[in-house]
């Protein structure tokens, strides 16, 4: 496991630094100049070389990049420049609710999507199976701003059971203030498990091992969920694990709709603000915590069945 | 005897070609031009005369559907399409050559992967400005990676084949093999897979656009009127749901085909 472990971590590290790169380039190499922008189209060519000079941004690509890793490395990360803070300050601010969103969400997702595909398996192409896999397909092609607006039009405004926006830092109340949020970020991955999930499902109700636990007479509750859903739940974590990128791109759309001070909602804000540090930093931070969070699913993975770890 | 897939698959067919129709027909169809504002007639509920109602400034929101609509599968379809080559044919090449080439492309598509796509696309808006054109861009720069994965799968098994090995003993060009003996069949994937993508691309092109960094208004777009809706869900709640269960529908059937091209080539789920 140790061996793994630290083959696992090895093959990360050139990723980071691949995105340690990318995410420093993009305002290097996307057609536009970020200081123009910021100061908007007026600016006369003066004052915009004036501020490309005292930002750095003139000086060679490698010594630029060399002072944002050095940065990076400190966990200095600059200051953004609409706000005149520190990127770190905001970020530890912002950081709470986001991970609060994903966690809710994901929760949601597991809690509907496991029963719903272990159902539409076991009732394969009879109705049931018919009824969840439109569901699939419908949830799937739901724009999530689009379902926000309706949950929240629908059980907020209309029905007055839950908060529409805003956020609350404390249990039971963020909870009760995520509730909707989540709903809406939990049914596009529930989507992609009743999916995943049902195939791996069909695959091993298939398999001679679940035969055979048939054959010894077991009650067929019991070889779905102990032999088949079982064999499937590496399916499941890499199912998270891949879709976490999926995931955070849904908490930007809903953090913005629901008003919840997250990440998400700072990249947005930034980047209508054009305020390219905190944008650049955010999108390192929202890349590299994709490839902790499918390091550690994979760790998890790898713990649970040994012949990942061994093959 | 239609079997369940099959019906699927039609009314999929059915409901994307009424869409495509009246999305290209836009100009025939809608009642009213898609930007004529008549302030006498604001926030009306949908009726025979406004099927799907008016907005805050009495614009007819199903002519401004049916061009959004227009707009966004023009610009789905060139986002999805022509990065897709691209992306086959560099997977291609890391799966043909391995060593040092493969190492140098597929490190670049598991970075680019990393990125949450939304992210990486806002990022490059944050550069452009907001708009089509940042969009456009942003989708560009991440859209191949995907293909390059799936493409450098295939790749890794079909060099081992004997038409390959076959067509290397006869001394054919490594580029000659690549593009006319295993490109064809790398297609395949893509292609089955390009159906979510579409999917995926739509709801990023509405979702930009929705948080004001895509389609700027008053052109029309459907995630951009969804957000023109945002502040009267209360009083006029047609503006922003009925343009966003449009995008639900090209979803459903898109999928809906995905899915059925993916079962006829044995690549299905079911």
């Amino acid at each position: 496991m140790a061996w793994y472990l630290l083959r696992r971590v090895i093959a990360a590290v050139p990723v980071v630094i691949g995105l340690s790169i990318a995410a420093f380039l993009i305002i290097h190499l996307v057609p536009g100049d970020p200081v123009q922008q910021m100061l908007g189209a007026r600016a006369t060519p003066e004052t915009v070389a004036t501020v490309t000079h005292e930002l750095g941004l003139d000086r060679p690509l490698p010594e630029q990049y060399l002072e944002f890793v050095s940065g990076v490395v400190v966990g200095d990360l600059g200051d953004s420049i609409t706000l005149n803070q520190p990127v770190t300050t905001l970020l530890r601010q912002r950081a709470i609710a986001t991970f609060w969103l994903l966690l809710y969400g994901v929760c949601v997702a597991l809690v509907v999507g496991v029963p719903l595909a272990v159902w539409s398996a076991v009732r394969r192409d009879r109705w049931a199976d018919q009824v969840i896999r439109l569901f699939s397909t419908t949830a799937f092609g739901m724009p999530t701003f689009w379902l926000g607006l309706v949950l929240a039009l629908v059980f907020g405004l209309e029905l007055g059971w839950l908060p529409v926006g805003g956020y609350t830092d404390a249990f039971p109340d963020l909870l009760v203030s995520l509730t909707l949020p989540a709903i809406t970020l939990g049914l596009s991955l529930t989507a992609i498990i009743i999916r995943t999930l049902r195939s791996s499902l069909l695959e091993s109700l298939s398999s001679d091992y679940v035969e055979a636990a048939r054959a010894r007479g077991l009650t067929e509750r019991r070889v779905v969920l102990r032999y088949g859903l079982r064999n499937s739940l590496g399916a499941m974590i890499t199912i998270i694990a891949v879709n976490i990128g999926y995931l955070i791109g849904g908490a930007v759309v809903i953090e913005t709709v629901f008003r919840i001070p997250g990440l998400g909602s700072l990249l947005v804000e930034a980047s209508l603000r054009r305020d390219y540090t905190l944008v650049t930093a955010l999108t390192l931070v929202a890349g590299v915590a994709v490839v902790v969070i499918s390091l550690v699913t994979d760790l998890v993975y790898a713990y649970l069945d040994p012949r990942v770890r061994l093959s | 005897m239609l079997g369940s897939a099959d019906l699927s698959a039609s009314v999929g067919l059915l409901l994307l070609l009424v869409i495509v129709v009246a999305a290209l027909l836009a100009t025939v169809i809608a009642p009213y031009p898609p930007n004529e504002l008549d302030i006498l007639h604001a926030l009306q509920s949908p009726s025979w005369a406004h099927l799907m109602g008016t907005d805050d400034v009495g614009r007819d929101v199903f002519s401004r559907v049916l061009y959004g609509v227009r707009l966004d599968l023009v610009v789905v379809l060139l986002v999805t399409y022509l990065p897709l080559p691209i992306g086959v044919l560099l997977g291609a090449i890391a799966g043909y050559f391995k060593g040092a080439t493969d190492s140098v492309i597929s490190r670049t598509v598991d970075v680019v992967i990393a990125f949450p796509f939304l992210v990486l696309v806002i990022a490059v808006v944050a550069i452009t400005g907001p708009g089509l054109r940042g969009a456009i861009v942003g989708i560009l720069v991440g859209g191949w990676a995907m293909y390059a994965r799936l493409a450098r799968g295939d790749m890794l098994v079909l060099r081992e084949q004997q038409f390959i090995l076959a067509a290397r003993a006869l001394g054919y060009s490594h580029m000659r093999i690549i593009v006319r003996h295993a490109l064809p069949n790398l297609l395949r994937s893509s292609i089955v897979f390009s159906a979510a993508d579409i999917v995926i691309n739509l709801l990023l092109l509405a979702g930009l656009s929705f948080l004001g960094l895509g389609v700027q208004p008053p052109t029309a777009e459907l995630g951009a009127i969804v957000a023109s809706g945002q502040a009267y869900l209360l009083s006029a709640w047609w503006i922003a749901t009925l343009p966003g269960l449009v995008l639900v529908v090209i979803g459903v059937a898109v999928s809906m085909v995905g899915d059925a091209v993916g079962d006829r080539w044995g690549m299905g789920n079911g």
